[in-house]
């Protein structure tokens, strides 16, 4: 494929993640990658990915600072293809509880909260949830494109103490379970996707994922 | 030898959580070796040879460990870490003479997703906690080299094992939770590369004083010793070395045994 060919992908740089991973896997399955930081870019850019690891305020704040917050929100509002990884989904969402109560994107109704550490048949789990879960398609979603390739045995790599709640459960397209605690695993609205695993991290199903945002 | 009294423990933990297979490649120079007791090194070849198969066949995770850092007073991985990840789309931990904030940042730009500290930590223990608030705690692996005293405890080791620390390793898992780690590698020295199994007791006495995920190394011969420390020692992931190198066993039928064994492990066909 020539590089002008090839769909670009613009990765938002808000100072808190290392991009390395993500636009790395981006370019193996054939992806041009822009790093963004600025709210001209986004206005700008087709493809729009928003990663991240770590806390919910300090991810806000990075993105206040830069002021990003409208030009993404405007974007995914223009219909413009959109996926939130980890944090960068958990952002998508009205507010977290990660200390204290912070507003999000407000993309998605619903807010972030930690993950119990105690499940319905009393039994402590470990959190940090690090590790490969099988992710449950919902049956509404099934043939969606972004989850072409996606079988029963779809299982990805997640890392997180924090879990997504939505209000709207049409919002939610697969969900994992965690020791019988319930867990969002991908959301979407309009044509933004959020997923709490990382797909760059989890081999060929995870590689699927990018794949199909990429055609989107 | 594992006491009657350990086998009977639930698996409070566990439950449905998919255990994890780890392989751990340890580096000299260029070359993946293997030793024994973390010592005697033997040159097995091109390191990224072996992880590109590992991911092949469905490893969930690889450890590179740069087992001469402490020679050169920092971490040479970052070559092998750069190619490594063009080939290998799972977590790849490095370790091995990280020092620093800056070591660490670089490493994790070079495409590392999570850093194992040793030597550092037990130097200066807040370096654990600044790692873990600047890159999130899931990036923070504390690495524990232990090496059991004649009664029943175990000491804290670090240079592979060659230098003592005096530290004790209940203590020192306790104290590396509460700076906020995100999870324990931890190898026996006694254990390590002499095929006889796992120090069950240890990975079981840590497992339990913490409540972050601890993986179990060192001394994995056959494919029973996996499902003992992870049914006995209620390990949450397990480090694999010379049983992949020296293809006694492989990635695929590793997970066919965990799922025989109702070992809950990720579903994958290669």
């Amino acid at each position: 494929m020539s590089e002008t060919m090839k769909p670009k992908i613009s990765i938002v740089d808000y100072g808190l993640c290392n991009l390395y991973n993500v636009s790395n896997a981006l370019e193996h399955i054939g992806a041009n990658i822009t790093i963004i930081d600025k709210p001209h870019d986004i206005e700008k850019a087709s493809h729009i990915i928003l990663p991240g690891v770590g806390a919910f305020k300090n991810g806000m704040r990075g993105l206040n600072l830069r002021e990003l917050v409208q030009p993404l929100k405007e974007h995914i509002e223009k219909n413009r293809p959109f996926l939130g990884i980890c944090l960068g989904m958990q952002m998508m969402l009205s507010k977290s509880y990660e200390f204290g109560e912070i507003e999000g994107l407000d993309i998605i109704d619903g807010d972030v909260e930690k993950i119990p550490k105690i499940n319905s048949s009393n039994i402590t789990h470990k959190i940090p949830h690090i590790g490969w879960n099988k992710v449950i398609i919902n049956e509404n979603v099934r043939n969606h494109h972004l989850l072409t390739g996606q079988d029963d045995k779809s299982s990805m790599y997640f890392v997180h103490s924090y879990r997504v709640n939505c209000n709207n459960k049409d919002n939610i397209m697969a969900t994992t379970n965690y020791n019988d605690v319930n867990i969002t695993a991908i959301i979407n609205k309009n044509n933004a996707y959020g997923c709490q695993f990382h797909p760059e991290k989890s081999g060929k199903y995870g590689l699927n994922i990018l794949k199909q945002f990429v055609k989107s | 030898m594992v006491s009657g009294n350990l086998e009977n423990k639930s698996n409070k933990y566990r439950m449905a959580s998919n255990i994890r297979l780890i392989a751990r490649l340890d580096i000299k120079g260029p070359n993946l070796i293997k030793g024994i007791h973390l010592e005697g090194l033997r040159v097995m070849g091109n390191p990224n040879e072996f992880a590109k198969k590992y991911y092949n066949d469905g490893v969930d995770e690889i450890i590179y460990m740069d087992t001469v850092a402490s020679l050169y007073g920092r971490n040479n991985l970052s070559d092998i870490v750069k190619k490594a990840v063009k080939d290998v789309y799972v977590p790849i931990t490095v370790g091995g003479g990280l020092r620093s904030i800056d070591d660490v940042k670089y490493l994790l730009r070079c495409g590392a997703e999570k850093v194992a500290i040793n030597t550092a930590a037990t130097k200066d223990p807040k370096l654990i906690t600044e790692v873990s608030r600047k890159f999130g705690s899931q990036c923070m692996v504390l690495s524990i080299e232990a090496k059991r005293n004649g009664d029943d405890s175990w000491e804290v080791y670090t240079e592979n094992g060659r230098q003592k620390t005096g530290m004790d390793v209940l203590e020192w898992a306790k104290q590396g939770e509460s700076l906020e780690a995100g999870e324990i590698l931890l190898t026996s020295v006694d254990n390590e590369g002499t095929k006889k199994g796992f120090d069950y007791e240890l990975i079981k006495k840590v497992s339990e004083s913490v409540s972050i995920p601890v993986i179990a190394s060192g001394g994995m011969g056959c494919l029973n010793d996996l499902s003992k420390v992870v049914n006995d020692s209620s390990a949450d992931a397990v480090a694999m070395a010379d049983i992949l190198h020296y293809d006694r066993s492989n990635i695929k039928l590793i997970r066919e045994h965990c799922q025989e064994n109702n070992i809950n492990v990720r579903d994958y066909e290669a």
